[in-house]
């Protein structure tokens, strides 16, 4: 479904600040995979996920995306297909804007011109009820006065109005307190598994990272140093991943927001 | 007495709403956008220009249409400028306005100054086309009020479609609008090139009001707008799209009628710029010292109170 082959990126090229964040990276990723990502600061997880949005053109090596090249694709098409969440609940939606406006955006129905119908606005409460968040019942409210969980569920709820090919989930419940941290991966759960979306999730949280979904990818200096999953994943531990991580990285894993248990 | 101050108001008013044309630009652009755009004051010069040149030409109905054409044209160019080859927002209006002053001056022939007293506008058209009914004797104002109320009922319709919405989006989290699979840079386009229409459009009809253009006509219009356009940002506040637009051009009107009482008691004409500055400088400054105004207290209270605070 998405595959990566050969894609390296460089940042600050040929001067004392240069950084190599993707070092050949190749990368199959298959229908319906839900892989979770782990890796210390400075691995290239973040970088890898950019390079998939198309935050900005490779250095070399290509991108395909359900037998389509996207290597060349700006990234405001892209985003058609693959959604993307970010750790800040603030950069999915427009403060200044009702829910309803925000939704209507994700949404996308209808010409230029049109505006947002009786019949939009049904399926935006249906949708919105799902999130048990009671913002149904405020769709006409600024988005800016929701809370921070409550933005980043009304952020997934837009990434996956149309459900893209590809979901990205950049640490999206990194920045939130440990009940609503809870209640949106809850969330993401119920939606990934109702649409059968392929999944890429970055998180911190190496428990989690092993209970969630069907495949575990290690990154270190920018590239892919472990790619485990099916049975010998399952009998995984944390601990079986941070001696995986120091026999391929030579060095212990650290990443000052690193949840070990 | 009365007949002075109703003349007065009839002048502010219709001066208010010739420039509100210009304010609901900068309320797209400006407000909704987050682009300050520095053509403005060009772009108004641009519209007059042109229209009083078709016009004088005997074509005062295609005046307008010219007006908002390169209008159109002008923000278009500031547009690509900012989305399309690396160069600031700010700067790309600052550059287009230098440009714009040599355009204007070709337009009108060289010259810098163009007379329409003879000349056949749309004003002249309305006296002729309202001669004997009710509003013969007010036909400049129902010109401007046909134009304003035509600009806000479309810009209020404008800003709920989908375009609209994404206009919006772009400047409040442009990030959101690229992951709605929207361009930011083809909304930034289409906005600044409605925005500057507009504009010109304001620009056209003072001159045909006035029956004469000067190349500097436009100049301080960005900060006058602005001025227009805070004022009735504190008198509306935050409430709806339909509400904030009206706002804009009431605020518009408000500034004419300050600025006309003034005049009035011997403020010179000259004064109209400075008295608009400072006007957005308390606009914006006052909401930003009143927010800070507890740390300054506190560290007065602090420095008073021995360092104790």
């Amino acid at each position: 479904m998405l595959e990566l082959f050969d894609v390296c990126k460089t940042f600050n090229a040929k001067t004392i600040f240069e950084k190599v964040a993707l070092d050949h990276v190749s990368l199959k990723v298959n229908d319906g995979d839900f892989i979770s990502i782990i890796g210390a600061n400075g691995a290239g997880k973040s970088t890898l996920f950019n390079a998939i949005c198309g935050s900005f053109l490779t250095d070399s090596g290509r991108i395909i995306l359900d037998g389509e090249d996207i290597t060349f694709k700006p990234d405001h098409k892209r985003a058609k297909t693959i959604g993307r969440l970010f750790q800040d609940p603030m950069r999915g939606s427009a403060p200044g804007m009702s829910i309803e406006e925000n939704l209507a955006l994700a949404a996308g129905h209808g010409g230029w011109l049109s505006k947002i119908s009786k019949a939009d606005k049904e399926a935006f409460r249906e949708r919105l009820s799902l999130l048990g968040m009671g913002l149904e019942d405020r769709m006409r409210q600024p988005v800016g006065l929701l809370s921070g969980g409550q933005r980043q569920a009304l952020t997934l709820l837009m990434s996956t109005f149309n459900p893209p090919k590809l979901l990205l989930l950049d640490e999206h419940t990194a920045a939130l307190d440990p009940a609503t941290s809870e209640k949106v991966l809850e969330l993401t759960k119920s939606i990934v598994r109702d649409n059968r979306l392929t999944c890429l999730m970055i998180t911190h949280n190496m428990q989690s990272a092993l209970d969630l979904g069907n495949r575990t990818i290690m990154m270190h200096g920018g590239r892919i140093i472990y790619d485990v999953s099916g049975d010998t994943r399952n009998g995984l531990e944390v601990s079986d991943l941070l001696s995986q991580f120091k026999a391929a990285a030579g060095k212990d894993l650290d990443n000052d927001r690193m949840m070990l248990v | 007495m009365l007949t002075t101050i109703l003349g007065l108001g009839a002048t502010a008013l219709e001066l208010g709403l010739i420039s509100s044309l210009t304010v609901l630009a900068l309320f797209l652009s400006y407000s909704m956008l987050n682009v300050c755009d520095l053509s403005t004051d060009g772009c108004f010069t641009l519209g007059a220009a042109v229209g009083a040149v078709v016009a004088i030409s005997g074509h005062p109905y295609l005046s307008i249409l010219a007006a908002l054409c390169v209008g159109m044209v002008s923000g278009f160019i500031t547009a690509l400028l900012q989305t399309k080859m690396g160069i600031d927002s700010l700067l790309s209006g600052i550059i287009v306005n230098t440009g714009l002053y040599s355009v204007n001056i070709a337009i009108m022939g060289g010259a810098s100054l163009l007379n329409l007293n003879k000349t056949e506008t749309v004003f002249t058209k309305a006296r002729t086309l309202l001669a004997g009914t009710f509003l013969s004797s007010q036909y400049r104002l129902a010109v401007v009020i046909l134009f304003v109320a035509l600009a806000l009922a479309l810009m209020t319709w404008f800003l709920k479609t989908r375009l609209g919405l994404a206009i919006r989006a772009t400047g409040n989290n442009p990030d959101m609008v690229k992951s709605s699979s929207i361009n930011p840079a083809f909304t930034t386009i289409v906005g600044l090139c409605l925005s500057n229409s507009l504009t010109a459009l304001s620009g056209c009809l003072l001159a045909q009001s006035q029956k004469s253009v000067n190349v500097t006509i436009g100049s301080g219009m960005v900060t006058i707008a602005l001025a227009s356009l805070l004022i009735g940002r504190a008198f509306m506040g935050k409430g709806s799209i339909g509400k904030r637009a009206v706002g804009a051009v009431l605020g518009a009107f408000v500034f004419r009628l300050v600025y006309t009482i003034a005049l009035r008691f011997n403020l010179p004409a000259y004064m109209l710029k400075l008295v608009s500055s400072v006007i957005v400088i308390i606009a914006i400054a006052g909401p930003y010292f009143k927010k800070r105004f507890p740390e300054f207290k506190r560290v007065h209270d602090a420095s008073k109170g021995g360092g104790n605070a």
